[in-house]
């Protein structure tokens, strides 16, 4: 599996963000995309995602399941978090876990992993940011996807949770899965770095 | 079909709780038809001869009220983005979501109104055909509106637009809903063919409203 861009362009409302953008990730790699605020970090991962539609260049990828799109086998962990206050912890998981589909682990046992099993019967209104970004890390690691897709993955989260994030990624990565994540800081995993937009 | 499946209880569970929504359209269209007694006068006759198109405007504007919310609450918290990237069809997630959304918006106003028609001096046969009529044409304005509820997604902050967009879309609706109800109870023209003509505007917005708010949000993500 290779996940390749060539030539990519952005242009968001008029402006263009990044021109001339070449990638390239296999299986098992981890793609950490750095530049400064508003250099596209966060439009990229949604034109990979297929949410935006690129100016000029393309996206693809080789050796994936060969009717399923781009974005039909990845995971958008974006800044807002698909969450809806009215349902529970639970319920909110569970929906994703029934709409997205696919292939499906326990669902208890990711609330697990992420540390919020005792709060599963809690209503996703009363979360914290970082517990709410916990919920969504725990969509991706219940229903599988080989692709990930992260804006900003440790933001919110407390010292306990980038290590346990952390671990889930290596773990992703370590069964053939890959990763692509904008960020600022360090993710304690070895990476191959994209920057857009020169030094800053 | 777990995943539409899953896609129209969320909606549902999210309409019926607190702060939800579904009840808002019921209350409002109780209170179309509790005023407009006051504002007409004691005249029982003209009660009664207003009374199928009284009932007509208040469902359609009551299902307009919560409909703008249809799909920028999924866009605020970002769950549009996952459902344009699923497996699912976008067509068919929009149809779910209507469908969702007249199950407990819609449904509830046609419950209601063979006790409102009581206020607007109906007997029960009147009442249960303007009914029936509701039955079949509110599914018409829940799919057609679905367009404009699309559109105010990427017109940012579209709630008045949208009864904008969808009144005129809506006229034919409530045009042949209230003919239909008027022959049914008055006469002399047929029911049959302003009923089925209603029927008809439903049957093409279940094809049309879903392909038109997909292709929508699709250009209208951002």
């Amino acid at each position: 599996m290779r996940l390749s861009g060539r030539g990519v362009r952005c242009v968001r409302g008029g402006r263009e963000v990044f021109s001339g953008l070449d990638f390239s990730a296999g299986a098992g790699e981890l793609l950490a995309v750095t530049g400064r605020n508003g250099s596209g970090k966060t439009s990229l991962l949604r034109l990979i995602a297929g949410l935006l539609a690129p100016a000029g260049g393309s996206i693809e990828l080789e050796g994936g399941e060969a009717e399923l799109s781009l974005a039909e086998q990845a995971h958008y962990l974006g800044h807002r978090d698909a969450l809806k206050p009215a349902l529970s912890v639970l319920e909110n998981l569970r929906f994703w876990r029934e709409f997205l589909g696919g292939e499906l682990f326990d669902a208890g046992g990711s609330l697990k992993a992420v540390g919020l099993d005792h709060a599963a019967n809690l209503p996703a209104a009363y979360l914290s940011a970082g517990q709410r970004r916990r919920l969504s890390v725990a969509r991706l690691i219940s229903v599988h996807r080989p692709i990930w897709l992260m804006d900003e993955p440790t933001a919110a989260l407390d010292a306990a949770g980038q290590g346990l994030l952390a671990a889930l990624m290596r773990d992703h990565l370590a069964r053939g899965g890959l990763i692509v994540a904008a960020t600022h800081g360090p993710l304690g995993l070895e990476a191959r770095e994209l920057r857009i937009g020169g030094a800053s | 079909m777990t995943a539409l499946g899953a896609l129209i209880r969320r909606d549902i569970r999210i309409a019926l709780r607190v702060g939800g929504g579904a009840l808002i359209g019921v209350l409002f269209f109780l209170t179309v038809v509790v005023l407009m007694p006051f504002a007409l006068g004691p005249d029982l006759k003209l009660l009664a001869r207003l009374g199928p198109a009284i009932l007509w405007l208040g469902a359609l504007l009551a299902s307009l009220l919560t409909l703008d919310r249809l799909f920028t609450a999924d866009h605020e918290d970002g769950s549009l983005d996952l459902i344009a990237m699923a497996r699912v069809p976008m067509e068919l997630s929009c149809a779910a979501k209507a469908l969702a959304h007249w199950l407990a918006a819609g449904l509830p106003l046609i419950v209601a109104t063979p006790v409102l028609g009581l206020l607007l001096n109906l007997d029960i046969h009147a009442s249960a055909t303007v009914a029936l009529t509701l039955l079949a044409g509110t599914p018409a304005l829940t799919f057609t509106g679905m367009i404009g509820a699309a559109l105010a997604v990427t017109l940012h902050r579209g709630g008045l637009l949208l009864a904008v967009l969808v009144l005129p879309l809506s006229i034919p609706v409530l045009i042949f809903g209230v003919a239909a109800s008027d022959a049914a109870i008055a006469g002399p023209q047929s029911f049959g063919a302003p009923f089925a003509i209603l029927c008809a505007l439903s049957l093409v917005s279940f094809v049309v409203g879903p392909i038109a708010a997909a292709a929508t949000l699709r250009h209208g993500l951002d």
